[in-house]
C-alpha cells in the first residue's frame, strides 16, 4: 500500500472523534523478503506483507492506546473502542496532549528507491550465494558459514490527529549479512560481516565477506589476559553500541521521571572537550534518517554535547511541554506502542586521525573489536558498566596478539570523560547511532 | 478458529508446485497491558494480531509467507507465495487426511484476563507504586506493569497433524530507582506464569514491590565489584539462566547441525561434573516457558539434556529431526505467525543437588555470592558467554559480606559444566525470562539449586 492509502485510513479513523476527544491513528505496511542460503543451496525464502494501526485517545487529560495488525474495518473500529475504554482508567495528567504542527519543514530526503522494486528474487538469492562463497573462499582457516542472506524491506506509514498533523513517509532498504566459522586446531571462532543500503546495488558483497573472515580469523589464537587498567580504542561498531546506550540517558523522559544521571547537569562539562555528539536524522547519509518523527513533527537536528558540554535533551511532546520546552521532534515508536523519546540518528563529530594513527600513539592498550552482554552489564540509571569484550592487544604501538574472555568496565560518565580522541572514519551503521574510533582511557580490564 | 476444510484446501494448494511438504499455522492473539509511571497510569495498552504462517517444504530449501488475511482466498495466496519460493520438487505428494490431536495443557487457567476488570488490573498497579515507596525514603522513582495474553493456535500439516492450544500469559513487574550519596540504583522483580488472574493469590503485589525497592536500597550500599577470576556461588532460581546460556544454545540440533555448538560430537560423552543432570521440560505445570504443543504441533515433552554429567540429546524441532529421521522434542517454536519456528527452549533447569546450601557458603573462602542474575548472552560456537548480576555480594571467610555493585560475569560454557564443584539441595525456579535467537523472542523459564563453580571472571572495577 501507497503512503497516501495509509494516510486516508488514518483520516478516517481521526473523523470517528467525538466532541471534546483527541485522536491519533498511525497506520503502517511493509513488505519484505529474506533469503538465507546454506551450503550453495536456499535454506528458507519469506515473503511477507504486514500492517498494522495504533491508536491514541486523549480524553478528559487521560489517555488510552490499543493497536492491531490488520486494517479491516471493523478491526479499525473496534481498536478505537479499545483505545477509548482504556482512557478511562488512566490517571489524568494536564500534559497530555497531542502535538500540533509547529511550522518546522520537514528535510526532503531520498530514502525510497524504485530500484529495489524491480530486483527479482532470483536476484537476491544470488547475492546470498555470492556472498557465502566469497566468505568461503576468503581464509582457508573458514571452515563454514552459519547463514548468509539477503533482506529488503518496503515500508510506509502515515500519521493523521485531530490537531491537524498529517504526515506520511515511505523508504525502502536492504541488506546482506553473512555468519562465519573459522576453525585452526581445537579451536572454533566466529565473525560477521554485512553491507546495508537503499538498494541492492549500493551493496558491497566484498566488505561484507571481508568483515565476515577477518572478524572469524583474527580471534584465533584468543587467550584470557591477566586484569589490568588499559586505554582502550573502541571499533566503530562497539562505539555506536555505547552511544545508544549513552543517548537513552539524554531523553526528556528519563530526565523528567528521575531516570538519567544527567538530569542536573545541562551546561556542565560531562565529557572530554573533543567530544560533540549530534543527533541528526536529517542527515541523508543516517540509516535510520527520517523526515518525519513518531508523532508525525518534521525531524531536525539537535546537538546533545557540544566540546564537551551538556547542551541539550531530547523531547517528545509530551515531555517537551511537561518541562515547559517543546518537542525536539524526538518521538520514537512503531505503530504498535505510544510515542516514547529517543535518538534517531546519533553520531560523534568526528576527529581527523585515523584508526591507525590513534593505535600508533599507545603503548598498552587493547583494541575492542566486539562487545557482548551490553545491555545486561549496563545500568544506564547508576551509570555503572561492564561488558564481555574481545579484541586486539595493542603494544608499542602496535597490534599484537588477540585476547577473549575479558570484560571492560567502568561508568558512563567516567568514559565520556576519558575520551581521549575520536577517529575520522565516521561509518553510518544499520542501527540508530553511527559508529566512529574512539580512545578511552584508564578502563579496567578484567580477565584471568 | 478456521474451518478444517479451509485448512485442507490451503495445505493442497500449498503443495501443487512440487512441495514434498506443506505447514500451516494460525495465530490470534490478544493482549493487554497497563503501565504506571512516576505515580500516574500512565497508559492501560490493547493489542491485537491475527495471522497465518504458511511453510512448503522441498528438500533442504523451505518457502515461507504470511498474510493477516484469513480469508480462503487470502490463505491461498499465502500458500501459493510460499510454493513459489520452494519450487522445483518432483511433486506427487498429497495431503493425508487431517486429524485432529490435543495434547492437554500443563495446567488450568481459572481466571482468563479478559474477564477481569481493567480498573482491577489499575489497582494492582496502585498498591505496587504505594508499596515500594513505603520501602523507604531513597526510593524516590518506581514504574509497575501488569501485562497479560492470549494465544490461541492451530497448527496443521500435510502428514495429517491438526492441533491446536490456547496459551494464557500473566506478568506483573516493578522497577524501582533509589538515590543515595553514591547516586542512583536500580532494583527489578517480576514474577508470571501460564495462567490467568489466579496469579494474584499466590503473589502479593506489594511483597514484589518492596523486593524491588530493597534490591535498589541494598545497591546504594554497594561497593565496586572486584575483577578477575574466582569461585562463584550462585543462589537458588538465581542461575537458571546461566545455565540457558552456558549450555542450552548450544544444545538446540539446528545450531549444532551447522558447527555452531562447542557440543556437536559430544553425545555419549562425560561434559559435567557427576552430579549435573540438566533438564528442558516444557509440560512443567505453572512455568513461565510451558504449553501444549509447541508451534509445529508437536506435544511439549520433558527432555533430559545432560544425566550425571553426560550429554544424552540435543533439542530438536520438525525440520531437523526429519532429516535425522527422528522425532521432534516439542522444541520447535516461533515468535509469531509472521516467523518460521526453530528449535528453541521451554523451561531449562539443572536439577537438584544434595549438598545444604550453607555448607556451601561456609566452604568458600572468598568469592562473590550471585543472588539474582540479569540477561546473557552466549556465543554458541565457542562457548563464550556472559551475563549480568543484577544482585550480587561479596563471600569473605565463608560468609555473605558487602553487596557489590552491577557488573558482567563472563565465562566458558563447557569449561563452567565441568567447574562445578558443589550442588545444593534447594532447587527453585527462578524470574519469566524472554529468549531471543535470529530476532525472535519467545517465554521461557529456568532453574537452579544453590550451586559453586569453581572460577568465572568478574567484570568490575576493583582491584
Amino acid at each position: 500500500m501507497n503512503p497516501e492509502e495509509l494516510l486516508e485510513i488514518a483520516e478516517r479513523i481521526v473523523g470517528w472523534g467525538r466532541d471534546g476527544e483527541q485522536i491519533e491513528a498511525v497506520v503502517g505496511h511493509s513488505q519484505e523478503t529474506d533469503v538465507r542460503v546454506y551450503e550453495g543451496e536456499i535454506e528458507s525464502l519469506s515473503v511477507a506483507e504486514s500492517q498494522g494501526v495504533g491508536i491514541r485517545v486523549i480524553a478528559d487529560s487521560r489517555q488510552g492506546f490499543a493497536h492491531a495488525g490488520t486494517l479491516d474495518t471493523d478491526v479499525l473500529e473496534e481498536t478505537l473502542a479499545e483505545a477509548r475504554d482504556n482512557a478511562v482508567f488512566g490517571s489524568p495528567d494536564e500534559f497530555f496532549g497531542l502535538v500540533e504542527p509547529d511550522g518546522v519543514d520537514p528535510p526532503v530526503l531520498d530514502l525510497y528507491n524504485e530500484a529495489l522494486l524491480g530486483f527479482g528474487t532470483e536476484a537476491k538469492i544470488d547475492l546470498a550465494l555470492e556472498l557465502e562463497r566469497a566468505v568461503l573462499a576468503g581464509d582457508s582457516r573458514i571452515v563454514g558459514v552459519e547463514s548468509a542472506d539477503y533482506g529488503d524491506a518496503l515500508s510506509a506509514d502515515a500519521i493523521a490527529t485531530t490537531t491537524g498533523i498529517r504526515s506520511t513517509g515511505r523508504d525502502t532498504s536492504c541488506y546482506v549479512t553473512a555468519y562465519s566459522l573459522a576453525s585452526e586446531g581445537e579451536e572454533t571462532q566466529t565473525g560477521f560481516g554485512f553491507s546495508v543500503g537503499r538498494e541492492p546495488g549500493t551493496l558491497d558483497v566484498a566488505v561484507a565477506a571481508n568483515d565476515a573472515v577477518e572478524r572469524a580469523t583474527r580471534m584465533l589464537g584468543a587467550a584470557q589476559p591477566p586484569s589490568e587498567r588499559v586505554t582502550v580504542v573502541l571499533d566503530p561498531f562497539v562505539t555506536a553500541q555505547f552511544l545508544g546506550i549513552i543517548g537513552s540517558t539524554l531523553s526528556g523522559e528519563a530526565v523528567l521521571k528521575g531516570r538519567s544521571l544527567f538530569a542536573d547537569r545541562l551546561g556542565d562539562q560531562v565529557a572530554a572537550a573533543g567530544v560533540t555528539l549530534v543527533d541528526d536524522p536529517t542527515n541523508p547519509e543516517a540509516f535510520t534518517a527520517s523526515d518525519a518523527d513518531g508523532e508525525g513533527l518534521a525531524t531536525r537536528r539537535n546537538q546533545l554535547i557540544g566540546g564537551g558540554q551538556l547542551e541539550r535533551f531530547l523531547h517528545n511532546s509530551y515531555t517537551g511541554r511537561r518541562s515547559g520546552s517543546a518537542s525536539t521532534g524526538s518521538a520514537v515508536r512503531g505503530y504498535a506502542s505510544t510515542p516514547g523519546v529517543g535518538c534517531q540518528a546519533l553520531s560523534l563529530v568526528p576527529g581527523d586521525r585515523p584508526p591507525s594513527e590513534l593505535i600508533a600513539g599507545i603503548d598498552n592498550g587493547v583494541l575492542v573489536q566486539g562487545v557482548s552482554g551490553l545491555h545486561s552489564g549496563v545500568n544506564p540509571v547508576s551509570g555503572d558498566f561492564s561488558t564481555g569484550a574481545e579484541g586486539l592487544r595493542i603494544r608499542n604501538g602496535e597490534l599484537a596478539e588477540p585476547v577473549r574472555e575479558i570484560t571492560i568496565a567502568s561508568t558512563l560518565q567516567r568514559m565520556l570523560l576519558d575520551v581521549a580522541a575520536v577517529g575520522s572514519d565516521l561509518t553510518w551503521l544499520p542501527m540508530s547511532s553511527a559508529g566512529v574510533s574512539l580512545v578511552v582511557a584508564e578502563v579496567t580490564m578484567s580477565g584471568a | 478458529m478456521i474451518d478444517e476444510s479451509v485448512v485442507a484446501g490451503t495445505l493442497s494448494e500449498a503443495l501443487k508446485t512440487g512441495g514434498e511438504f506443506a505447514e500451516v499455522f494460525v495465530e490470534d492473539r490478544r493482549s493487554s497491558s497497563a503501565l504506571l509511571d512516576d505515580g500516574k497510569v500512565e497508559e492501560l495498552s490493547s493489542g491485537r494480531t491475527r495471522g497465518a504462517g504458511i511453510r512448503v517444504v522441498v528438500g533442504d530449501t523451505t518457502g515461507f509467507a504470511h498474510t493477516s488475511d484469513l480469508t480462503e482466498a487470502g490463505l491461498a495466496k499465502a500458500a501459493r507465495a510460499a510454493a513459489s519460493a520452494a519450487r522445483g520438487g518432483g511433486g506427487g505428494h498429497q495431503v493425508a487426511a487431517l486429524g485432529r490431536v490435543d495434547a492437554p495443557a500443563p495446567n488450568d487457567v481459572e481466571v482468563l484476563p479478559e474477564t477481569v476488570a481493567k480498573a482491577t488490573k489499575v489497582e494492582l498497579l496502585g498498591r505496587a507504586d504505594e508499596a515500594a515507596r513505603a520501602a523507604g525514603s531513597a526510593i524516590t522513582q518506581v514504574s509497575a506493569r501488569y501485562a497479560d495474553g492470549r494465544r490461541r493456535i492451530l497448527v496443521a500439516n500435510s502428514d495429517g497433524l491438526l492441533a491446536g492450544d490456547d496459551q494464557v500469559r500473566t506478568r506483573f513487574a516493578v522497577s524501582c530507582v533509589a538515590v543515595g550519596d553514591t547516586g542512583m540504583q536500580t532494583g527489578f522483580e517480576s514474577v508470571g506464569r501460564p495462567i490467568g488472574f489466579e496469579l494474584f493469590d499466590e503473589y502479593e503485589v506489594d511483597a514484589l514491590a518492596r523486593t524491588a525497592a530493597n534490591r535498589a536500597l541494598t545497591k546504594l550500599a554497594a561497593q565496586p565489584a572486584p575483577s578477575g577470576s574466582m569461585p562463584v556461588v550462585i543462589g537458588p532460581g538465581g542461575g537458571g539462566v546461566l545455565f540457558h546460556e552456558a549450555c542450552g544454545h548450544g544444545l538446540e540440533a539446528d545450531l549444532v547441525a551447522k558447527q555452531a555448538s562447542v557440543f556437536r560430537d559430544r553425545v555419549g560423552k562425560q561434559v559435567a561434573h557427576p552430579e549435573v543432570t540438566l533438564i528442558d521440560d516444557g509440560t512443567m505445570a505453572r512455568e513461565w516457558g510451558a504449553y501444549a504443543i509447541d508451534d509445529e504441533g508437536r506435544p511439549a515433552q520433558r527432555n533430559v539434556l545432560i544425566e550425571n554429567g553426560v550429554l544424552t540429546d540435543y533439542m530438536w524441532d520438525l525440520l531437523r529431526a526429519r532429516k535425522e529421521g527422528r522425532e521432534s522434542s516439542g522444541n520447535g517454536r516461533r515468535q509469531s505467525y509472521q516467523h518460521l519456528p526453530m528449535v528453541r527452549m521451554t523451561n531449562t533447569y539443572l536439577a537438584n543437588g544434595t549438598e545444604d546450601p550453607a555448607n556451601i557458603i561456609a566452604a568458600t573462602d572468598r568469592g562473590v555470592y550471585v543472588a539474582h542474575l540479569g540477561g546473557g548472552q552466549v556465543n554458541t560456537a565457542t562457548g563464550d558467554f556472559v551475563f549480568g548480576m543484577s544482585e550480587a555480594y561479596l563471600i569473605e571467610n565463608g560468609e555473605i559480606g558487602p553487596p557489590i555493585r552491577e557488573g558482567n560475569l563472563i565465562g566458558n560454557g563447557p569449561e563452567v559444566l565441568t567447574g562445578i564443584e558443589a550442588l545444593g539441595n534447594d532447587f527453585a525456579m527462578g524470574s519469566p525470562g524472554t529468549c531471543g535467537k535470529d530476532g525472535q523472542g519467545v517465554p521461557v523459564g529456568d532453574g537452579t539449586p544453590t550451586l559453586r563453580v569453581a572460577s568465572m571472571t568478574i567484570g568490575g572495577t576493583a582491584a
